[in-house]
């Protein structure tokens, strides 16, 4: 986890110039090329081929494949219309996505970095034997907790509202935002913390003035991890909301289209995007965290 | 509820959590008998209490439960874990996971390999690589939604026309349309895909690092004796990252064993698609057995944990 975040290179590749590096490029073949191009091609078709119908008449969609367009253009934004703001009403669902994904995000980050503070500098009785237990909780599929947590949700009698998502995504972000950060922590020099000891700073403060600012790159780095883990997410969505217009995010009400509306393309191809937009936006602005923040939680979940 | 009471509620529970953490911290400042004990709690506590409590309680709550009957009420000793291996609609859905367990490390890796190679040191590596790495953005059910109409199938009669782009490409080729997502046990294949679809990105990114990082003087040597092209990719570039290789075979082998929204979204588990993390879902929350659904959540966990184990042991060797 946290190796392959030191080791991998963002999607930016460096130019080389090394001797190899020059000789190695004479050694690739049209054919090379023309592989690469038959793959980039197979990887942005389906999703170009869905964006088109998303902009085309819903008549035109059920009578002909979206590669017709190129002979006869046609552009409407009607889909989009009614996915939005008819009978799908995602736009109540992109709202409760929102409402859902930011406190999904800020309450584990701050959870989580003031627990990684003291596991990285602060001495209490079973730090270790903790740190690993947290370590090793990241294992746990969240399947096996699914269930019981539900029991607890109905017990306390919040279940219906926002707080079973929050909560249990919170829970579910600890173990790995937790390890994550303790690592970058323990990287800060002890020199920086010794010095505000000796002038009299206590841990809160050492934690905010000094921990906070250094780590900030990393803690964007899994903010970004979360927020698209969550604004993504299915499962969680699902078995904590079953569904319902009052707190279910966009995921689930697409899956839920694709079941009880399968053939409706026009609705199907606008919603997706709709879902889509926000991922697509932070990966094109953020996109040396995104990759960072996206190899160091591969095996969440 | 109206959007502007649940943006409210959103902004009202983080200044709730706000408010409850800053004071914690204020008030354990002012602690001067043992101070650091009460400050090292005061920071640990709310995560602990957190894991404790909606994770660990809730494991040994499933695997108890798993001994249970439906409702949880009778005791039925191992009976759901018989269910689980010899009831032949649960043992389609195993196979299907190890189907899907087999093939899609290996075709993703096979694609972000060979991908990564092709595009090193190219003109337009960052670009290219940005088009295999922008299905890893989007969620699994844009990307089922997207395969799904790629999938998409017409009856072949006079006048009607495939919309489904794999449909059209068949007909174009002379063949019959095929209902992709309905015949078993292609249909699992199918699916696959759209997961190899989205782990390429991810396998590439690595692999990619990996294959910079091999020393130039080994690539140099190489050279000089003759080596190239597919010669160098199979004796040179694949042993060098092969520690890179196999953390991400494992890495996509965790991620495929919890597979469940292409399944959920693309056949919701019909036609001989269903998984295991599916049929967790399908017990758990629709059909109400609590007995399998937990049962099944303890097996994936079973089978989570060597796989983890190896891939972290795997990562201690690669670093």
């Amino acid at each position: 986890m946290s190796v392959v975040v030191t080791t991998a290179e963002p999607v930016e590749g460096i130019e080389p110039v090394t001797v190899s590096g020059r000789a190695k490029k004479r050694l690739s073949s049209p054919w090379a090329s023309l592989a690469a191009i038959v793959l980039a091609l197979l990887w942005t078709v389906p999703t170009f081929g869905l964006l088109l119908t998303s902009f085309r008449p819903q008549a035109s969609i059920q009578s002909s494949g979206w590669w017709t367009w190129f002979s006869n253009p046609e552009f409407t934004l009607e889909n989009y219309e009614e996915t939005l703001f008819g009978g799908a009403a995602l736009s109540t669902y992109f709202i409760n996505s929102i409402v859902i994904t930011i406190p999904a995000v800020v309450i584990p980050v701050t959870v989580a970095s003031l627990a990684a503070y003291a596991f990285a500098w602060m001495r209490f009785p079973f730090r270790d034997l903790l740190f690993v237990a947290v370590f090793a909780l990241q294992i746990v599929p969240l399947q096996i907790a699914l269930i019981p947590l539900l029991r607890i949700y109905v017990d306390l009698g919040v279940n219906g509202t926002f707080w079973p998502l929050w909560l249990s995504h919170t829970i579910f972000a600890l173990p790995l935002a937790i390890f994550l950060l303790h690592n970058f922590m323990k990287e800060v020099p002890r020199e920086l913390i010794e010095a505000a000891r000796v002038d009299g700073a206590d841990h809160v403060a050492i934690f905010t003035r000094i921990m906070l600012p250094v780590v900030a790159p990393a803690l964007a780095a899994f903010g970004i991890f979360q927020f698209l883990w969550v604004w993504n997410d299915l499962l969680v969505a699902l078995t904590m909301t079953g569904g319902t217009t009052d707190v279910a995010p966009l995921t689930a009400r697409i899956a839920e289209l694709s079941g009880s509306r399968g053939s409706d393309w026009h609705l199907l191809s606008a919603g997706a995007f709709v879902a889509m937009v926000v991922p697509v936006v932070v990966f094109l602005f953020l996109q040396r965290y995104f990759v960072r923040g996206l190899l160091a939680g591969s095996v969440k979940g | 509820m109206e959007s502007f009471e649940k943006l409210g509620q959103m902004v009202l529970a983080i200044a709730l959590f706000a408010g409850v953490m800053g004071l914690i911290l204020l008030l354990v400042g002012r602690v001067k008998r043992r101070a650091e004990l009460v400050e090292s709690l005061a920071f640990v506590v709310p995560a602990l209490a957190l894991l404790s409590v909606g994770l660990v309680y809730p494991a040994i709550r499933t695997t108890y439960q798993s001994f249970f009957d439906r409702t949880s009420d009778t005791f039925v000793g191992l009976e759901n874990y018989t269910e689980v291996f010899t009831n032949p609609a649960m043992l389609t859905v195993l196979q299907n996971t190890a189907i899907w367990v087999i093939l899609t490390p290996i075709m993703s890796t096979a694609v972000g390999l060979v991908y990564a190679v092709l595009v090193d040191r190219s003109r337009f590596e960052a670009s290219a690589k940005a088009v295999i790495f922008l299905p890893m953005a989007i969620s699994l059910v844009g990307a089922s939604i997207i395969w799904k109409f790629v999938y998409e199938y017409r009856p072949d009669q006079q006048g009607i026309q495939q919309i489904g782009l794999l449909n059209q490409v068949l007909v174009w080729l002379g063949f019959e349309p095929q209902q992709f997502l309905l015949n078993a046990p292609l249909n699992t294949v199918f699916l696959i895909l759209v997961m190899v679809w989205v782990q390429a990105g991810f396998a590439m990114t690595v692999l990619s690092a990996a294959i910079k990082a091999i020393p130039s003087d080994i690539t140099d040597a190489a050279q000089l004796d003759g080596l190239g092209g597919i010669k160098m990719f199979r004796y040179i570039t694949v042993p060098s990252i092969r520690p890179a290789l196999i953390v991400v075979l494992t890495t996509i082998a965790i991620g495929t064993l919890k597979v469940f929204d292409i399944v959920r979204t693309m056949t919701g588990g019909q036609f001989d698609t269903s998984v295991v993390a599916n049929e967790f879902y399908t017990q758990g929350f629709r059909i109400l057995n609590t007995g399998i659904a937990s049962a099944l959540a303890v097996l994936l966990f079973v089978l989570v944990v060597p796989l983890v184990v190896y891939n972290v042991l795997q990562m201690r060797k690669a670093a």
